[in-house]
């Protein structure tokens, strides 16, 4: 950790510092980074955050579980469903029920989607911070789908507080199946489109290969899961390690790829969408019958500490609570996956150029709300 | 059929029957800068309306729709609102570097549109060394652009600024080396007489490889220096917030946006002049049904068209490419561009020689 953590000493007025951020195109949100520069190169840097801390942690132990659902869709808002599911199961397995597998194929189901959602919005901001503006929007024409889907069954595009202890809100809307598949065949036809504006294009190439490199020692060291760490070789999918909901039932592979580099992190994210559409064909014409809601008097975790991690689109989530037994945790923790992967970039950035800060930031997706929490 | 030397030269010599030599001078004088001016701001909101047309085009959207029919009045709104916006000064910017930085580029803008032609007789001056005059005052621009960068005392603008600087250094080598080529061709500088050097057919075409060789270079070069496209580096959105001008406000950030939009028109105009025979009609070898249809369209819209085919290929660039690094970018005229180019140039005067072009 010494690399993050450097003294202040090391400043004097002979270097250049800029503050990119709170307020920066490229930060995506209120994260800080505090670059040293001499001329275009970066000698280190050292990231702030805490610009959007609201203390989920410590409100959640005022409220009863079903009520802090929604605050988890506030911390990484483009993966709330999996953020949600994350919460259900620790305290589903803390009471000791199983939901049926009808809610179990729905869980995975909107986790799936929400991981493509996820990637294509990505996908439009990397784009953007290496000034290819037009990705922006190809992205988002296909997000649209998807943010519909949710709408129709959840009722909200982006927070959905869908999933909740013991089951769902709600069933799915009748047109749910139906849509899917049209999305599916949709969105298999559009996604080479991405391949052809971006990844063929030399200069992204060029400015991606090679920049930024994580070896795995470095992922494993500093906690780098999700697409970022599986980019470095390190095969952390906890879909894979410790399968939950209905991962069980459906064959997918995990992406991993050795380089480590920028490009190595874009191409595991595009092969993850191929790979989550594979995962929505298996299960969407297979979802069983059976409740949707189990018939619990009322959500208490007994005494103990229960751990429950499940992979969202950027990484491993973790949540740890403590419980005294009543209805609400006595103290609640999230291992967020951005937290872990934003203090890799000091290591990653440093020796290389400014633009390729940009790059590396961007690769890491990082989400700042689930950052500071 | 489409001459306007006869009114021009009427004009002259109206004023010099009736004026002493001076007033005449100056009357033709301020007659030629309000002309220019007024073409200069309302092809300047075109090209702006154009971009977001046609990007918005190449990004499933609509673009402006609704400030009047098709939005074409868009640009008009959005030039009063920035004539209408504060100007915000910066405490400890150099006052005097900074007011004069986006006049200095604007007017290296507007002195260059004065030798362009855009038609026969429809040229301010056309002086006998027009393409070096030209690559000198476009440069100009960019010692506006560095003192921008360096008078806001901004960090962001300082980074901008300096790329902008070693960016327009290294291209203006490769834009002038193929130009040069096509005035290897041609045997003069001056406009009116390059272009009258391809009435049996543009350089193009009669340069075959290597001047299409020194035209995609003039391409590439030419949308580098203009600060645009994958080469926006000395603004870089995403990097540096705005660059050079992330500190300007209201009308004097117009400027620079309205230069930036000129300088695009005037790399295009030279580009039409040099490689695509300027105003000058197309012709097929021996078609003269063809040939007389094609003499009948006046010149001033084989010009514009000419020039708006290649700002879409400048703006079709922009759109789809991602931003380059700066040492890529270097690397990219230093090691790539410049040697090419002056392997074609030695190609081009070989060719002269021998008179082996067309």
């Amino acid at each position: 950790m010494e690399e993050t953590l450097l003294d202040f000493d090391l400043r004097n007025k002979e270097e250049y510092i800029i503050n990119m951020g709170p307020q920066h195109p490229s930060t995506h949100g209120v994260l800080r980074f505090e670059v040293c520069l001499q001329g275009e190169q970066i000698k280190y840097l050292r990231p702030h955050c805490g610009y959007i801390h609201r203390g989920i942690e410590k409100m959640s132990e005022a409220l009863t579980y079903p009520q802090l659902i929604h605050l988890t869709d506030r911390m990484d808002y483009l993966s709330a469903h999996i953020n949600n599911e994350a919460v259900a199961l620790c305290v589903e397995n803390a009471m000791g029920v199983e939901v049926s597998d009808r809610v179990k194929y729905i869980r995975t189901i909107f986790a799936e989607l929400t991981r493509i959602a996820s990637h294509q919005l990505w996908w439009c901001a990397f784009g953007m911070d290496l000034g290819a503006l037009t990705t922006f929007f190809y992205g988002l024409r296909d997000r649209e789908h998807i943010l519909d889907i949710f709408e129709e069954t959840t009722g909200s595009r982006l927070t959905q507080s869908f999933i909740t202890p013991g089951g769902l809100m709600a069933d799915v809307h009748p047109n749910f199946q139906k849509r899917i598949k049209e999305f599916i065949t949709y969105f298999r036809k559009k996604l080479p489109e991405y391949d052809q504006l971006l990844t063929g294009n030399i200069i992204f190439r060029e400015r991606t290969k090679g920049i930024g490199i994580m070896s795995k020692e470095a992922a494993i060291d500093y906690g780098v899961t999700g697409p970022s760490g599986r980019g470095s070789g390190f095969s952390c999918d906890i879909r894979k390690i410790a399968p939950y909901s209905a991962y069980p039932f459906v064959k997918f592979n995990e992406i991993t790829l050795p380089d480590g580099d920028t490009y190595s992190r874009y191409v595991v994210r595009i092969k993850e969408m191929w790979e989550s559409l594979n995962i929505l064909e298996q299960l969407v014409d297979n979802i069983p019958q059976g409740p949707t809601m189990l018939e619990l008097k009322a959500v208490k975790a007994p005494k103990g500490e229960y751990y429950q991690r499940v992979e969202t689109a950027r990484g491993e989530l973790g949540v740890y609570i403590v419980s005294d037994g009543g209805p609400s945790p006595a103290r609640i923790h999230y291992r967020t996956p951005n937290f872990s992967n934003l203090f890799v970039i000091n290591k990653l950035a440093k020796g290389h150029k400014i633009a390729d800060l940009v790059a590396i930031s961007g690769s890491l997706d990082l989400v700042i709300p689930d950052i500071d929490r | 059929m489409y001459d306007f030397t006869p009114f021009i030269e009427s004009i002259t010599s109206y004023l010099n029957e009736n004026l002493s030599p001076f007033w005449a001078g100056l009357i033709s004088m301020v007659l030629l800068g309000v002309g220019i001016l007024l073409f200069y701001a309302v092809l300047g909101l075109y090209l702006v309306y154009a971009e977001r047309k046609i990007c918005a085009r190449m990004q499933n959207r609509m673009g402006p729709n609704r400030v009047g029919p098709g939005g074409i009045f868009q640009t008009i709104a959005d030039l009063i609102k920035l004539l209408l916006k504060e100007l915000i000064y910066i405490r400890n910017a150099d006052s005097l570097l900074f007011n004069i930085a986006p006049f200095i580029v604007i007017v290296a803008s507007i002195m260059a549109i004065g030798a362009i032609p855009f038609a026969k007789g429809l040229q301010a001056v056309d002086l006998n060394i027009g393409v070096l005059y030209i690559l000198a005052i476009s440069s100009m621009g960019v010692i506006g652009i560095l003192i921008a960068g360096w008078a806001s005392n901004s960090k962001y603008s300082v980074i901008g600024a300096m790329r902008s600087g070693a960016q327009v250094i290294s291209y203006e080598l490769s834009v002038g080396l193929a130009l040069l080529g096509i005035i290897t061709f041609a045997g003069s500088m001056q406009f009116s007489e390059i272009i009258a050097s391809q009435e049996d057919g543009w350089w193009i075409f009669k340069g075959h490889i290597p001047a299409m060789i020194a035209f995609v270079i003039y391409l590439i070069a030419g949308t580098a220096e203009t600060n645009r496209g994958p080469f926006d580096l000395a603004e870089a959105e995403s990097e540096l917030t705005a660059g050079f001008h992330t500190e300007y406000s209201g009308i004097k950030f117009a400027f620079f946006f309205l230069a930036e939009y000129m300088n695009m028109f005037i790399i295009a105009a030279i580009a039409t002049t040099l490689f695509l025979g300027g105003w000058l009609p197309f012709h097929l070898f021996q078609w003269h049904g063809f040939n007389n249809v094609m003499d009948f369209i006046p010149p001033v819209f084989w010009f514009f068209g000419k020039t708006a085919f290649v700002i879409y290929l400048m703006m079709w660039f922009k759109w789809t490419f991602p931003r380059l690094r700066i040492d890529q970018l270097l690397a990219l005229e230093w090691k790539y561009l410049l040697p090419i180019n002056l392997m074609n140039l030695i190609l081009i005067a070989f060719l002269t020689l021998m008179k082996w072009h067309f």
